[in-house]
This record gives structure tokens, C-alpha cells and sequence, in this order.
């Protein structure tokens, strides 16, 4: 599996570290619900198909990265700089 | 038919024509008093312990493949108690006695094999939280052995012990841990459930569930829909999909774990070993391949399949644990699907619409569990209350901050 890195080009799977689901993206506002912060956290749509993933590129940039990915073919379809990723915090 | 040692050599003397089909193969009823999504290890588990316990007998169990053939077909076989958690210790015992006696309970050989298991540690902090560890299985009624350096080589004479980067020192042994053979546990769970009037329908994938003012009321499948006022969703990697049939979002994500097999070798390693610091750990099979793995991938997958990284990983620790293994040829590898959960333990409870059960989050060591989660299972849906020993392991734990965190990870699905 290689990742193209916007800024680094397509690297080996070894430089990416995997973080979660990209729900990491969207932190619960202050006085959030308690349940904002379990669906935060913990649950998880968990699709057999497309997803968007969090993998830090920490053998090389340093940039998060939102990772548009198949979970059934391992294909990667599409990387984009977390910072720039829409309702980024 | 019951099977025997007189049965098997009279059927060698005539040709092994009198053998019948372990179980029948029953069209799918339009109702059933309680429907089981699910026929691995722990679906099939469920079914039996629902006839055995408590006498229900009107059930079936619906699997979309064969049966036996997900992760209960593909995995590293290692039965253990060695759990450390009040909630997961207990449940780990309790599974580990009927073990114990499931192949006098299940008339099926399933090649329980009681032969120790070594957890090495590798520095004076790990011998501390093994020798905790040790106390708190004892403590729990197990075994549990602390061994010193020379302890394992006597043991384990063949690992490297002058290894610099990782010395050896000392070792975890829990005598009555061990494997058992996969696929015979599933087919003699379903040999019992069949027996006792359970029908096992292969083929047949549900991809809807019917609930109605909040109540479960049956199952569409592609072999049409089947009524039943309880079901069980017990499908491990796949329970976020069956799960949002019936609108819920799970903490789990799915991730891949993959193993190794080399060719078959002569006797060897006598034990199940695992490598703290190199995640690796190893067994033989009674058939005389390595079986072995190390750690998941790390990212969510279903390819059923992993990446060369890990693979790479894993020959690596084998080869600094055990040189000796450098020769062996790898025969083949596989992929398994995980259910993993933010804290690393399993979920059986009820769910939010009323007579739909769920069973998941097995995350890699659902093997081992499969008759205590059968059990216990068993006596939520018959009784609709948790049992003593899976009191904990609920579904809302993780909003209410009751985890049951093993391994002290922290509340990633992928860390444990």
C-alpha cells in the first residue's frame, strides 16, 4: 500500500502512521453533550468500502492527512492535507 | 450418531460407509422463537447453550457462507485464562472450565490441548506487571507460574537467549493454557445445536432486520424473511454492517490480523510462546505447521488480507525469538477481519430495540471465548439478564466510562 502525500509525493505505507476514522476531525464543541464525546470517541460508521482516515505522515512531513481509502481493496483514491480537510478544527 | 473409539473401529472394518452427515440442512421455517445472525464459533456456540440450558429449541442460525467459515476457520487457535481485569478475568475462567470439558460435553473431539503457555518478558518493569499479572490469576482460581531466565530454558531451551536488545528475562507460564483444533469447535457446536433441533441454514445472508415500535419482529434474507421476536446479531467483523440494519452505530472498527503457517516439521515447540517485545507469538500444529502472527495492521480493513509490512514484522521477531525457524517455509498466510473496540474488550448485552441481542467486539481473541460467549449469550436472551461472568462487558460502557481497558492502551480501536 502507498500513500501519495500532498507534499511528499507517493511513499511507502511504513512512513504513515494510521490514527482512526476521521471523526477525529469533527471534536465535540465546549458544553458538548456527553453523548457528542461517545460518538466522538468511540462509535464508529466502520463502512466495508469507501472511507476517510486519519494517517500521520510522521517518517516524512510531519502533515495529518485525511486519506480517502477502500476498505475491501485497499485502494487509496484520494489524500488531502488534514489542515485543509473541510470542518477541520 | 455417538461417536466413539468402538464406532471408529467398526467403520474402519466396513469401509466407513455407515458415517451420516454431522447435521442436517433444513429449509429456512417462516418463524422461530429466537434467530441467530451469525454461524461462527459464537453464533453456533449461542445455539447450542439456547437448546442445552435453556430448552429453547425453535431457533435457527442464519450464516451467508458455510458454516465455521470466517474467523473460527482462520485463526491461531490459543485457549487461555491469563486475564488480569476484574470483568474480563472471570469471564476468561469461566470460559477456559467448559473448555475444560467440552469435548465429554460435546461428544466431538475438538483436540483441546493443554499445553502451557509462556508469556516471555523482557525487563524488570514487565516481570513486575507479569508477576501481578500471575497473582491475579491465581487469584481468580487459575494457574499461574513465574519463571526465571533458567526456568524458561528449561522449558524453551531453543530461544536465543544471548540477545542483547531484548534479553530474556524470565517468562509466564499458565499450565493449563493451550489450542484447540478451529474448525472441529464450530462443527461440534453445530453438531450439538442440530441434535438438539436448532436449524443451521448456510447460505443465507440477512440484509435487513424488521423492527417495529421499537421491537425486533424478524429478518429479510436472500432466502426470504423469517419472523422471530428475539435475534442475535453475533458477526464479528462484520457487526457494524448488520448493526446499521437496525440503525445503530457501534464503537467498533474493523481491522486486519493476519497469520502464518509454515510447512509441516517434526515436533518442536511444545508450547504456545508469545514475544512481549517483539508482538509476535507461536505454536505448532498437531498436523506439524508454525502457526504464528504478531499484531494487526493498524488501519481499518475487510480485504481479508494484509500489507507486506506487517509481514515483514512478524519473520523479523520470529527470527530474533528463535533462530532456528529461519529454515522453514512459510506455506501460506491469510488475513482475518477484527471487531475492534476503543478498550480492547468484548460487548454481550441487549440493545435499544427491544429482543435484538448483540455479541461482537472480539477484537483478535474471540477464539478461546467462544464457549464462555455461547454461555453467556445464551442466558441474556433466555433470561434477558447478563450473566455473573459478562456482567461488564456492555454495549454503553464506553458512554459511561466503565472500560475495561487490558491492555492500558487507551480508547483508540486500534491500540489493543
Amino acid at each position: 500500500m502507498r500513500i501519495h502525500c500532498p507534499l511528499c509525493g507517493q511513499r511507502d505505507r511504513r512512513e504513515f502512521t494510521y490514527y482512526g476514522a476521521d471523526d477525529f476531525l469533527r471534536r465535540p464543541g465546549e458544553g458538548a453533550a456527553p453523548e457528542a464525546w461517545d460518538n466522538y470517541l468511540h462509535l464508529r460508521d466502520n463502512p466495508a468500502g469507501v472511507t476517510r482516515d486519519l494517517w500521520y505522515h510522521d517518517m516524512g512531513c510531519s502533515s495529518w492527512l485525511v486519506v480517502e481509502r477502500n476498505t475491501v481493496t485497499h485502494a487509496v483514491l484520494s489524500v488531502r492535507l488534514a489542515a485543509e480537510a473541510e470542518g477541520a478544527a | 450418531m455417538r461417536y466413539s473409539g468402538l464406532q471408529v473401529i467398526k467403520e474402519g472394518l466396513f469401509g466407513n460407509k455407515g458415517w451420516t452427515p454431522a447435521w442436517r440442512n433444513p429449509e429456512p421455517k417462516a418463524e422461530y422463537e429466537a434467530i441467530i445472525i451469525g454461524g461462527g464459533g459464537h453464533g453456533l456456540s449461542t445455539a447450542y447453550y439456547l437448546a442445552k440450558n435453556f430448552g429453547l429449541r425453535n431457533i435457527a442460525v442464519l450464516e451467508k457462507g458455510y458454516l465455521g467459515g470466517g474467523n473460527v476457520g482462520r485463526n491461531t487457535t490459543i485457549v487461555r485464562a491469563n486475564y488480569f481485569l476484574p470483568g474480563n478475568s472471570e469471564f476468561y475462567s469461566h470460559s477456559l472450565k467448559l473448555w475444560e470439558g467440552l469435548e465429554a460435553d460435546l461428544n466431538y473431539n475438538v483436540m483441546h490441548s493443554q499445553r502451557g503457555l509462556i508469556n516471555l518478558f523482557h525487563s524488570d518493569g514487565q516481570r513486575d506487571a507479569f508477576a501481578r499479572r500471575g497473582n491475579a490469576m491465581i487469584n481468580q482460581g487459575d494457574d499461574a507460574i513465574l519463571l526465571d531466565r533458567d526456568g524458561v530454558r528449561q522449558h524453551l531451551p531453543y530461544l536465543d537467549f544471548n540477545n542483547t536488545r531484548f534479553p530474556i528475562y524470565g517468562g509466564l507460564l499458565h499450565p493449563r493454557g493451550g489450542t484447540a483444533r478451529h474448525d472441529a469447535v464450530a462443527w461440534g457446536y453445530a453438531r450439538g445445536a442440530d441434535q438438539r433441533g436448532v436449524d443451521l441454514i448456510q447460505n443465507c445472508e440477512v440484509t435487513g432486520i424488521d423492527v417495529q415500535n421499537g421491537r425486533v419482529t424478524g429478518v429479510q434474507t436472500t432466502r426470504g424473511a423469517i419472523k422471530a421476536k428475539k435475534v442475535a446479531i453475533i458477526v464479528a467483523g462484520r457487526s457494524g454492517q448488520v448493526a446499521a440494519m437496525a440503525g445503530m452505530r457501534l464503537p467498533i472498527e474493523s481491522h486486519v490480523l493476519q497469520a502464518f503457517v509454515t510447512e509441516g516439521l517434526k515436533p518442536v515447540i511444545n508450547h504456545v510462546i508469545s514475544f512481549g517485545m517483539g508482538h509476535f507469538y507461536i505454536s505448532q500444529s498437531d498436523k506439524g505447521g508454525l502457526v504464528f502472527g504478531g499484531d494487526i495492521d493498524f488501519y481499518a480493513s475487510y480485504a481479508s488480507r494484509g500489507n507486506l509490512p506487517m509481514v515483514e514484522h512478524v519473520m523479523e521477531a520470529g527470527m530474533t525469538l528463535m533462530p532456528m525457524i529461519g529454515r522453514a517455509k512459510v506455506l501460506r498466510s491469510w488475513g482475518g477481519i477484527m471487531d475492534m473496540t476503543p478498550d480492547g474488550s468484548p460487548i454481550i448485552d441487549k440493545t435499544d430495540t427491544e429482543g435484538l441481542f448483540i455479541d461482537c467486539g472480539w477484537n483478535y481473541g474471540g477464539f478461546k471465548a467462544v464457549p464462555a460467549s455461547g454461555w453467556c449469550m445464551a442466558h441474556l436472551m433466555a433470561t434477558g439478564e447478563s450473566h455473573a461472568v459478562a456482567r461488564r462487558f456492555k454495549l454503553n460502557r464506553f458512554a459511561t466510562g466503565h472500560l475495561l481497558d487490558e491492555e492500558g492502551t487507551g480508547s483508540q480501536h486500534n491500540l489493543h
